[in-house]
């Protein structure tokens, strides 16, 4: 091929869509390559009949397509009939391998070993990436599958499934349901146990293959593939098993890769990080542009904007304002001083040291997700023990941190350009301290999630970041009136490490003196008596342990180690000793919290010795609930199944207060000693199910619950995130008639969760599946609305701290 | 201002209490409940009414009012159970009120009668009163014996889980009948068409199930492997190994479903007799003033 584009764009999601769109709108001579055979894979992969949405709905739609709320086919219909009729050019089955050359001169290498020759590039590739391929040989014979559409399509097959995440054992079981269609059905695992699918799955593939309906080969892997057969090294030896086709789901690799092989650089080594982008999409190889989810612009409308915008900016038109541009004003639109958007948000970028190194792209984006605002002196920013984990940045004024809960004179000065509130952001804990304005201020506020982002994008920030928090955690721990020149030998010799879910950090016995700093996760202190490992006492984020050993010298009299995946602060037992000796307020305090630790271990040793069951049952009760993930709760529901007459009041008191769906599964769930975790959301400090939601809609909200937005846009992605299972996709059933009618006349279905028949009979068939989770009741006077339907008192919520304490197990037992 | 307004979020509750619904509050209804029937036993022994102690002395009339009054709060809680409002009360503290307020009727409401009893609408009330507390007593009974063996029974299964159990065993029975005789598949057969939830009210509380089709396929089958005189043998012992599955899987389910029952089944008792409760009281208000 020797003609050279003007413009090649690579991905016909709905970035690459609407940028062709405009290419073809310009009269531009361009191509847009797709690797599939239609249009906008990851959409048209969507599960039938989905509810599209179109989030954010105050952002405006800046394309030649069209694109509103809807069902997947209509809108891919949509699309389909524009790109025909504005004549833009695809080309399917062309999936682009490298890109070299420089601006002017591209080419692009296709799988099919074609080429294509283009003045500039548009990357829209989204973050789905490849799957992982089967290597052994005969791995690229063609009934080698990576994905399954339609399970009830494939009858009398020999089917070997590779890979026993929850992707595997769902096309197992979806082959193997109905016996019908006569399926053999296996499914290889290469470990022993299936840890990385959901319980649920797991569940339903054991019964299947207790009815014969699937077979299960763990620790096996594949040595080679024939066309008939599949060859499988199992721990006995080799297998040899008839097949017709291998579906192979064993993850995929992100794009990343490819990406950085065309020259493009990301801003940090991490998961999260993005390509490095100009103001105008263009990556750090000039000619190349990325746009869209790869971007890191999940939502549609975005990416459609972008696909818009990119092509006027290589089209030459430099006037071009961003679409989010009146999102902006108005957020600017309330602080003093009348400025326009670009002199707002280039005050913030100069005065806010964190900013600073940020381009004015980030800028934008990070701006468009926080909260920009004028305080007046003597305006309270937080309290003391409010949930929150936004981070605060001064842009003009100052505020105080009240240190000392009981005197607030004692402040410490927060000036302009410095942040705040990172302890919270990065422990998941409470705010540790009141702070006030000090005069009047402008103040940004960034969301976890964005700010998040920011640490993980930009490395300056992650520096500045860590250093300040762990300056202020130790201030703030150690009260004492440290100030901070007294602890920077310490803070200097301060070291991050992260700990995996049950490694221990100190061992009993050992002659180690450092202390550590819990930032994230929590621990669980624990000693060996009599033979027995006995549970201490639990360690939320935000307390440090370590000092007997230092204080009293001598071996470790306890073992520590994490409860969940944690973060923890290791301070050099030598620098802490001298700022032990150079400051006797603080040894005195580290003497009184040692004093009740003490306490406590002599209290367990006593009843340890004179009644060692009550001891062993505490103890074995607080690993039960570690293990079940409470480790990394907030506040979790617990049923005491001494009490609970399984009279399902509690869900239906659930549903009764929340759109008549309810978010608690009471019977499922682990159970220990008539201890009883129910299926229900423990408001984890930092949410799994948060970590991947397009439009953002999960939040922390005021009373520490994790709650989920409107803007919801039912992909099912925090459902998939959630390892606790706990958050389903339903519709909201049609509102029922009052109590008083159905007590009286018996109208409608009655107290709790409609039916699905009466939900069906009287609902809005379209009504789009949400993502459906606990809220702990926030804002419903009286609190949680399942513990106080209970009739016996069997169901409380709590706080694991609170829970595993010496004084509630003695109370409970 | 978003993070202003939010600092001024409501409070809300404290964590929830790790006590039961009979010691709630340091038992606070406990001893209101036994005070206050104390106290109408110590003022009933202490004055003098003329001619006799009775329904219409003053001090009758009173507690009769305070027991009409406590009664018709008392059926209040088939509301408060259903209503899920906001609001700083949890059902809880309403259930140990009720519990023990409404054991204090024995006395208020004897006390109130002086012991006169006779065929008529005011003793049939009586009557139907203490039904209701004495299967309110074999209520809290069952609240607090059962709630631990139904726990134990379950394990980790939910009666989702165990029903969807006890199916996979059919499936695989289904098949395993195939190979065999007609005699053994019929027999098979009709454990498989048993419902675990078919048999009487009263089969399901005592978990009695005299001719239970799948305990007798299980005796059979098991007698027919044992003696290896078939041909498939193999096939036979299959079937009885499903078979033993099967009896425990239901063991579990049916001992699930009796003690639900044992649970509820007061309710069927407490509920229903509240109403004609209300029915006779109202009954014994108005034939009090317009008759007598
Ligand atoms: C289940 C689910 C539901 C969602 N629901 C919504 C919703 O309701 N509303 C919303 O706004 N967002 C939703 N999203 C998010 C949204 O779909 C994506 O973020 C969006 O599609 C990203 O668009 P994109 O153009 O950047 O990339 P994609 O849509 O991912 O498109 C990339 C295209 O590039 C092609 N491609 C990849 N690599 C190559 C290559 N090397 N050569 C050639 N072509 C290549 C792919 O085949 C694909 O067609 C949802 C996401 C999921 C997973
Ligand atoms: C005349 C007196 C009483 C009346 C009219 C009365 C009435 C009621 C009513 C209407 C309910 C609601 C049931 C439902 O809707 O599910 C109820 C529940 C209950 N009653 Fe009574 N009751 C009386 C006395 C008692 C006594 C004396 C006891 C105990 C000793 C008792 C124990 C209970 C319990 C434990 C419940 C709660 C059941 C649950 O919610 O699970 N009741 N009662
Ligand atoms: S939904 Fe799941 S991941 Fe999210 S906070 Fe609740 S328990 Fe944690
Ligand atoms: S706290 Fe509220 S939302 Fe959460 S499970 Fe209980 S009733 Fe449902
Ligand atoms: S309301 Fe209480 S007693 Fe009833 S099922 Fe729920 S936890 Fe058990």
């Amino acid at each position: 091929m020797t003609s050279t584009y003007k413009v090649a764009i690579v991905g016909s999601g709905p970035a690459g869509l609407s940028a062709a769109a405009r290419a073809a709108q310009l009269g531009m001579y361009h191509i847009l390559l797709e690797k599939t055979d239609h249009l906008s894979d990851t959409i048209f992969r969507y599960q039938k009949g989905k509810h599209v949405m179109a989030t954010p709905s105050q952002l405006v739609l800046r394309s030649d397509f069209d694109f509103d709320a809807g069902k997947r086919e209509k809108i891919l219909q949509t699309w389909n009939d524009q790109a025909a009729s504005q004549n833009v050019q695809v080309r399917y089955r062309s999936e682009v391998t490298a890109i070299s050359g420089s601006p002017g001169a591209f080419t692009l290498k296709l799988a099919d070993g074609e080429s294509i020759n283009a003045e500039a590039v548009i990357l829209a590739i989204g973050t789905q990436g490849n799957p992982n391929l089967m290597r052994c040989p005969g791995g690229d014979l063609p009934h080698v599958e990576y994905q399954l559409d339609d399970p009830t399509a494939i009858l009398d097959e020999h089917i070997t499934v590779i890979g026993a995440g929850d992707a595997g054992i769902e096309n197992a079981l979806g082959l193997a349901a109905d016996p019908e269609q006569r399926n053999v059905v296996t499914i290889v695992n290469r470990s022993s146990d299936f840890s990385r699918a959901k319980d649920a799955n797991v569940k339903a593939l054991t019964s299947a293959a207790e009815e014969g309906r699937i077979t299960i080969l763990t620790e096996t892997s594949t040595n080679r593939i024939e066309p008939e057969h599949i060859v499988l090294d199992t721990r006995d030896g080799e297998l040899r098993i008839p097949c017709n086709r291998i579906i192979a789901r064993m993850g995929s690799a992100p794009p990343r890769g490819f990406v950085e092989s065309c020259g493009i650089e990301f801003s940090s080594k991490d998961r999260e990080a993005f390509p490095i982008l100009s103001p105008v999409f263009e990556s750090t190889a000039p000619g190349i542009f990325v746009i869209g989810a790869l971007a890191g612009y999940p939502l549609i409308k975005h990416c459609m904007n972008q696909g818009y915008d990119v092509v006027e900016f290589i089209n030459g038109n430099t006037n071009l304002k961003p679409a989010d541009e009146p999102i902006l004003e108005t957020k600017f639109s309330k602080l003093p001083g009348n400025r326009s958007v670009d002199e707002w948000l280039d005050v913030l970028r100069t005065e806010i040291e964190i900013l600073r190194d940020l381009t004015p792209l980030q800028m934008r984006e990070f701006t468009l997700d926080s909260d920009v605002s004028f305080v007046r002196k003597g305006d309270v920013i937080f309290d003391r023990g409010a949930p929150g984990s936004s981070l605060f940045n001064v842009a003009s004024g100052g505020v105080h941190v009240q240190v000392n809960p009981s005197d607030p004179s004692i402040v410490v000065p927060i000036g302009t350009g410095a942040m705040f509130g990172e302890v919270g952001l990065i422990s998941g804990r409470k705010r540790g301290a009141t702070v006030v304005a000090a005069e009047d201020s402008i103040l940004m506020e960034i969301p976890r999630n964005s700010a998040l982002k920011l640490i993980a994008t930009v490395p300056a920030v992650k520096r500045a970041v860590t250093r300040v928090s762990i300056e202020r955690q130790l201030l703030q721990l150690f009260k004492a009136g440290l100030s901070p020149s007294d602890i920077a030998e310490v803070v200097e010799s301060a070291e991050t490490i992260s700990v995996r879910a049950g490694e221990s950090i100190i061992a009993e016995g050992d002659e180690s003196y450092d202390i550590y700093v819990i930032r994230v996760g929590s621990m669980v202190v624990e000693r060996t008596i009599a033979g027995k490992t006995v549970f201490i006492s639990y360690l939320p984020a935000g307390s440090y342990v370590g000092e007997m050993a230092l204080i009293e010298g001598g071996r470790r009299t306890a073992s520590v180690r994490a409860a969940v995946k944690s973060e923890v602060i290791k301070l050099n037992g030598d620098a802490f000793r001298s700022l032990l000796d150079r400051n006797s307020a603080l040894l005195e305090r580290l003497k009184i919290d040692m004093a009740t630790r003490k306490d406590v271990n002599a209290h367990i040793e006593t009843m340890k010795s004179t009644f060692s069951d009550v001891a062993d049952m505490y103890s074995s009760v607080a690993s039960f609930l570690v293990e079940n993930g409470i480790g990394e709760a907030t506040d979790v529901l617990l049923i005491d199944e001494r009490l609970c007459v399984g009279c399902d009041n509690c869900e239906k008191a659930c549903a009764d207060s929340h759109d008549g769906l309810s978010r608690l599964d009471r019977e499922a769930g682990k159970t220990y000693a008539h201890l009883h975790v129910p299926t229900s959301c423990r408001h984890c400090e930092h949410p799994h199910c948060m970590a991947d939601c397009p439009p953002n809609a999960i939040h922390r909200g005021m009373d520490g619950e994790v709650f989920i937005d409107d803007t919801c846009i039912g992909c099912g992605n925090c459902q998939r995130g959630c390892p606790y299972g706990v958050i389903r996709m339903d519709k909201v059933p049609p509102k029922k008639p009052p109590l008083l009618n159905w007590l009286l006349f018996g109208s409608g279905p009655g107290p709790g969760e409609p039916n699905a028949k009466w939900a069906k009979k009287h609902g809005n068939p379209e009504a789009p599946k949400k993502a459906i989770k606990c809220d702990m009741c926030a804002g419903i006077e009286g609190g949680p609305s399942c513990v106080r339907a209970c009739p016996t008192g069997a169901a409380i919520r709590i706080s694991p701290e609170q829970f595993l304490s010496v004084s509630h197990m003695q109370k409970g037992s | 201002m978003a993070f202003l307004a939010r600092n001024k979020a409501a409070k809300r509750a404290g964590p929830s209490s790790h006590v039961s619904f009979l010691k709630y509050a340091d038992y606070r209804w406990l001893k209101i409940a036994s005070g206050f029937s104390a106290l109408t036993i110590l003022i009933y022994a202490l004055i003098d009414v003329e001619p006799r102690h009775s329904g219409n002395s003053w001090y009758g009339y009173t507690l009769g009012t305070i027991g009409a009054i406590l009664i018709l709060w008392l059926a209040l809680l088939g509301w408060r159970k259903r209503s899920i409002k906001p609001g700083q009360w949890t059902l809880k503290s309403w259930v140990s009120a009720h519990v023990w307020l409404g054991l204090s009727l024995i006395i208020v409401v004897t006390l109130h009668g002086a012991f006169q009893f006779g065929w008529n609408v005011h003793t049939l009330a009586y009557v139907l009163m203490m039904i209701v507390i004495l299967s309110g007593i074999y209520g809290i009974c069952a609240y607090t014996i059962l709630p631990k063996q139904l726990s134990s029974n379950r394990g980790d299964m939910t009666q989702v889980e165990m029903l969807d159990n006890l199916r996979s065993i059919d499936r695989q029975l289904h098949d395993a009948t195939q190979p065999l005789s007609t005699e053994l598949a019929n027999i098979i057969g009709a454990s498989l068409n048993d419902d675990p939830f078919s048999g009487s009210i009263l089969a399901r509380l005592k978990n009695q199930y005299p001719s239970c089709p799948t305990q007798y396929a299980f005796e059979t089958v098991g007698a027919a492997s044992r003696s290896k005189a078939s041909d498939n043998a193999d096939d036979i012992v299959r079937a009885a190994q499903l078979l033993s599955r099967k009896v425990t899987a239901l063991a579990n389910i049916r001992r699930h479903l009796q003690l639900k029952a044992q649970l509820e089944i007061w309710l069927y008792f407490h509920v229903p007799v509240t109403f004609a409760l209300i029915a006779a009281l109202t009954a014994h208000v108005v034939s009090v003033f317009f008759y007598w």
